[in-house]
């Protein structure tokens, strides 16, 4: 059995879980097994999980569960893989299915896998998947060589698929320590658009800005698009944004559907982050700007001028 | 208050990436190795900052060969007291985790960086955790130590998270924990006479292994706009690329 953690935020499952189910569903069909999907507290309708593959969805619900923490939570899962005999396990590759990989690794005795962006090979008895290493530099394939795989799923590389039917559900008891961990604060940034790690659309901007508040221009073309906004290393560093926005090598790594620069180089550090973007566009008045060869479009221009004229051209081709 | 630092060695970030030997194994020629940027940036900064305001001790650990001991004895110029080296070549996370948790006894604070900047796994910290049953925060940009309990903002999708643990635990270090510090030449001098403890591998087998490489695919040539249409600009993101 192909086993997916799912998280669910204010009753809703999130995307990543989706695609989690998705990919799970299509690694089991290669398999020739089932895919189930453990929710852990509550979610609305975990049935509908079934639309994207899952044939079984197991809830677990537990005092000891209330808040994430990767030793309870980790506990909990491995105690469900062992029930079910899971022989590969999927988790998102987010904040959370990172700290579990690892440690469902040591209590599973299974090779990990992070950040699986294509679907498995399964040949015989082998079980290979491919992962963009040296952020994004270059792709590897790992061979998984233990009974049991554990696979973390890059964000949008497959898109959620519907089309299953209602899974069943059964809930399970599962015995675990009280977290050692206490919670104080979640501070959520405000606003409809999605974190950067899940974004479709970003917008970034970089030292061609000038300083922090002419970053205007660039909220209002994330606003038009309802895109996410992130940032260049050297702003991050002298402050102008928010260390959460910098995209690159030493930040976040994306893959969004678009990715539009303005005023960023392109410097081979900031390239390894978001070069695995579906579309790049590259606004820079510099003709020179290493940037341009990565990118789909080029504007070769003021972004001062440009931005807002792009703005504008999406608002009314939206209209 | 014994903090113990895992440090990993990886290319320069703009180190040319190849492959040799049918595009199995990283070429290594040529390339400038340094240590793992989030490894030595925010979690050894930090440990050295909470030595230097706490007292106790700084011990960084590498996984490695004996070609590592440039870059673990920079770690002890910019303020580790002593250092272990694990003498291994290692092959996967796991290998690294157990070789790490078998030299972790007695640490009251075990910090990594999030992730490598080479194989991007950021497992190690999480199976190390596991190994010595100790909680586990990824993801840190904030700690502080009080007596024996932490605080620790961490990274979360779309927001941050404090929580508190008592020590001992295992937390990994994102932007944020600390600053870049450049070694004085009082710290290098003293680096050389620091410990650097080799010590051999336990047995740990390799379950998951890199078994080849690949280039992306290149880029088709870039289509540049007239900047002062960009009406054309959105018809192609929405017709010929269909992303908006």
């Amino acid at each position: 059995m192909v086993l997916i953690y799912t998280e669910a935020q204010n009753g809703q499952f999130k995307k990543a879980s989706l695609e989690a189910i998705t990919y799970g569903h299509k690694t089991a069909q290669a398999m020739g097994t089932q895919c189930a999907a453990v929710v852990i507290g509550n979610a609305d309708n975990p049935a509908s999980l079934g639309q994207y593959g899952a044939s079984e969805v197991i809830t677990i619900n537990n005092p000891n569960l209330g808040h994430f923490d990767s030793q309870t939570f980790a506990s909990a899962i491995a105690q469900v893989a062992q029930s079910k005999n899971a022989q590969v396990v999927i988790l998102p590759h987010n904040s959370s299915g990172k700290s579990l990989a690892g440690r469902l690794g040591i209590k599973l005795n299974a090779g990990v896998v992070s950040a699986a962006n294509t679907l498995p090979t399964v040949e015989g008895g082998s079980f290979k998947v491919k992962k963009n290493v040296f952020a994004g530099k270059a792709i590897a394939e790992y061979e998984i060589k233990s009974a049991v795989k554990i696979l973390t799923l890059s964000g949008n590389s497959v898109q959620p698929e519907t089309g299953g039917s209602e899974a069943t559900i059964s809930s399970m008891d599962v015995d675990v320590p009280a977290s050692k961990v206490t919670i104080k604060e979640t501070k959520l940034q405000q606003g409809d658009t999605a974190p950067l790690p899940e974004a479709e659309l970003v917008v970034s901007a970089g030292r061609g800005m000038k300083g922090p508040e002419n970053w205007g221009i660039i909220e209002d073309l994330a606003k038009a698009i309802g895109a996410t906004t992130a940032c260049s290393r050297p702003v991050s560093d002298i402050g102008w944004r928010p260390h959460h926005e910098h995209v690159g090598q030493t930040g976040v790594a994306i893959k969004p559907n678009l990715y539009i620069a303005a005023g960023i180089s392109g410097a081979i550090q900031h390239l390894a982050g978001v070069n695995s973007s579906k579309c790049i566009v590259v606004i820079n008045k510099d003709p020179e700007a290493p940037f341009f060869k990565a990118a789909d479009y080029g504007v070769c221009a003021d972004l001062f001028e440009v931005v807002p004229k792009l703005t504008e051209a999406i608002k009314k081709a939206k209209a | 208050m014994k903090i113990l630092v895992c440090i990993s060695k990886t290319p320069e970030t703009t180190a040319k990436i190849a492959f040799k030997d049918g595009n199995t194994a990283y070429d290594e020629n040529g390339v400038q190795f340094i240590m793992n940027p989030y490894d030595e940036w925010y979690a050894l900064v930090r440990a050295v900052e909470l030595k230097e305001a706490n007292g106790g001790s700084v011990t960084a650990i590498n996984v490695g060969p004996a070609a590592n001991d440039v870059v673990i004895r920079k770690a002890l110029a910019i303020g580790a007291d002593d250092a272990i080296r694990v003498d291994a070549d290692p092959q996967s996370a796991m290998f690294v985790a157990k070789q790490i948790a078998a030299q972790a006894q007695g640490y009251d604070l075990i910090l990594t960086g999030k992730e490598t900047i080479d194989y991007n796994g950021s497992s190690v910290g999480a199976m190390v955790a596991e190994l010595l049953d100790l909680p586990y925060i990824s993801y840190g940009t904030n700690l502080v130590i009080a007596g024996t309990t932490a605080t620790i903002t961490r990274d979360i999708e779309g927001g941050e998270e404090i929580s508190e643990a008592g020590l001992p635990l295992v937390i990994s270090a994102a932007k944020g924990m600390a600053e870049q510090k450049i070694p004085n030449m009082r710290g290098i001098m003293m680096a050389k006479r620091k410990p650097l403890n080799v010590v051999p591998a336990v047995a740990a087998d390799d379950l998951a292994v890199a078994t080849s490489f690949s280039l992306p695919s290149g880029k088709s040539e870039v289509k540049m706009i007239d900047p002062d249409n960009m009406d054309e600009l959105v018809r192609l993101l929405q017709e010929e690329a269909k992303v908006l």
